[in-house]
């Protein structure tokens, strides 16, 4: 029995039911349990997932930046797939915190976009940074090199997040609301059980596909690997250009 | 014989860069055409005699940074052809001398055109004409944010010359990347720039340029060897 499959696919049912409950629980909690606010009404309540979304596909970029680190001091393609994988996912969750975030804006400034915005415009250069790690990839033919770049790539862009926000954020006035500031928050008690659900489950889901990516990935590497054993060498199917790191040698 | 230090290998293939430049002359002459002909497009495009404030400071920095663009995109090419990069690996010679030398390289590029383009912008867009303080003071702006871009463009230069789609990569991936610099170079010169007399330059912005420049710097020099293996 191959070990790594077994590796990624084991818990992934529990781990998803998990997501499930309790994602369901935060959105339930934040629809029917935390007040309306008093400022915007009920359009306040994306605020349940924009924020959750935001700071999980930080934080998953923060994470593919790491393993990119670890895979420059390895080399362990391993590695390689955790960054690629953390990093596109990332870019699905972050499309989202924009899609929300602007949907919010309409809700509470009027507007579809607000520049003077600097949390949703430093975003939108997060997104369109991290939106070119695909084609980089893909425009890089020999796989060792690939993923040798892509992981240089990934701790750039994983170093600039920081950066750009603090100069997108010095160059407007604040009105982005400071939802999580540094005394611990501003959000009333009931508000905040309902946020910290959301954002714990939002946390597992991005656990669960990344788990799940993770889990197909091996596994169709296996298959790949076994059918070639199968097959003489020179029947074995030619392998097309690709963007995802492989694990085995082509 | 003894392998030569990494600031004398530097020097020498910043003294190669310069030579192939001075006899084939292609990054900077293209980098100076492009900026006047972008100064036209301009003219025409906010069909505007003169601009002034946060409209100066921003077509100079787009034309800065979109010429700046056409050097990173060639800043390697001649050596990944021609041989220069295997030529590099077989010297006994730490690999930072090859970051380095692109990037002074890349710096006194950006420095050349600028000696002639903003000159060229006073003359051609500009409305108010600023000071001997003034010039000064833009000089300094322009120096750190060359830095960055410098630093940052040796960086994606060299991942870009090693992809299909070499131009498209360098723009993808430098534009989002300078956008700080973008930010608060543009920030800075536009009080500079204004109608009403060039006011204070606000101090948090040259601050943020020093920061992203050291911060890049650090990074390039951390990761640049991993862009020259083979």
């Amino acid at each position: 029995m191959p070990t790594s499959a077994k590796l990624y696919g084991t818990r992934l049912r529990g781990l998803a039911i998990a997501t499930f409950v309790i994602l369901t629980a935060g959105f339930a909690l934040a629809a029917f349990y935390a007040p309306i606010e008093a400022d915007q009404g009920f359009s306040q309540k994306i605020f349940y997932v924009h924020v959750p979304l935001a700071i999980v596909s930080l934080c998953g970029f923060i994470f593919g930046g790491i393993c990119a680190i670890q895979h420059l001091r390895t080399g362990d393609p391993r590695h390689d797939l955790r960054s690629y994988t953390a990093i596109h996912q990332s870019l699905i969750f972050c499309a989202g915190a924009l899609v929300t975030g602007s949907i919010w804006a309409k809700a509470a400034w009027g507007q579809w976009w607000v520049w003077d915005e600097p949390t949703l415009v430093s975003f939108l250069i997060v997104f369109l940074l991290y939106a070119t790690y695909q084609p980089l990839r893909f425009s890089i033919e020999d796989p060792e090199r690939q993923s040798r770049y892509a992981s240089v790539f990934a701790i750039v862009a994983g170093a600039f997040v920081p950066l750009n926000f603090a100069a997108v954020r010095l160059a407007n006035p604040l009105i982005h609301p400071r939802v999580l500031n540094s005394s611990g928050g501003s959000l009333p008690n009931d508000m905040r059980v309902a946020f910290y659900t959301c954002l714990v489950g939002m946390g597992l889901l991005f656990i669960t596909l990344w788990k799940y990516e993770m889990a197909s990935k091996h596994t169709r590497a296996q298959l790949r690997s076994l059918r070639r054993k199968l097959q003489s060498d020179d029947q074995a199917p030619v392998q097309g250009r690709s963007a995802a790191p492989r694990l085995t040698a082509p | 014989m003894s392998a030569p230090s990494t600031l004398g290998a530097a020097r020498a293939v910043f003294a190669k860069e310069l030579l192939l430049e001075r006899r084939a002359p292609q990054t900077l002459i293209a980098m100076t055409l492009f900026s006047a002909t972008t100064y036209v497009v301009f003219h025409f495009a906010l069909n505007r005699d003169s601009v002034a404030g946060n409209l100066a400071s921003g077509v100079l920095w787009v034309t800065i940074t979109l010429a700046s663009l056409l050097g990173i995109g060639r800043l390697f090419v001649s050596d990944r052809d021609e041989g220069g990069l295997e030529a590099f690996l077989l010297a006994p010679v730490d690999r930072s001398a090859l970051l380095l030398a692109k990037a002074a390289a890349l710096l006194s590029f950006l420095i050349a055109l600028e000696l002639v383009a903003v000159p060229l912008f006073a003359l051609l867009l500009l409305g108010p004409t600023p000071s001997v303080g003034t010039w000064l003071r833009l000089a300094l702006i322009l120096l750190l944010a060359d830095a960055g871009i410098a630093v940052v463009g040796t960086l994606v230069g060299a991942i870009a010359v090693q992809t299909r789609a070499r131009d498209l990569i360098t723009s993808l991936l430098a534009l989002p990347l300078l956008l700080p610099v973008v930010i608060g170079a543009a920030r800075s010169t536009a009080p500079l720039l204004s109608e009403l007399g060039a006011g204070t330059l606000p101090s948090r912005w040259p601050v943020v340029l020093g920061l992203y420049d050291l911060i890049f710097g650090l990074l390039a020099y951390a990761l640049f060897d991993y862009l020259v293996e083979d």
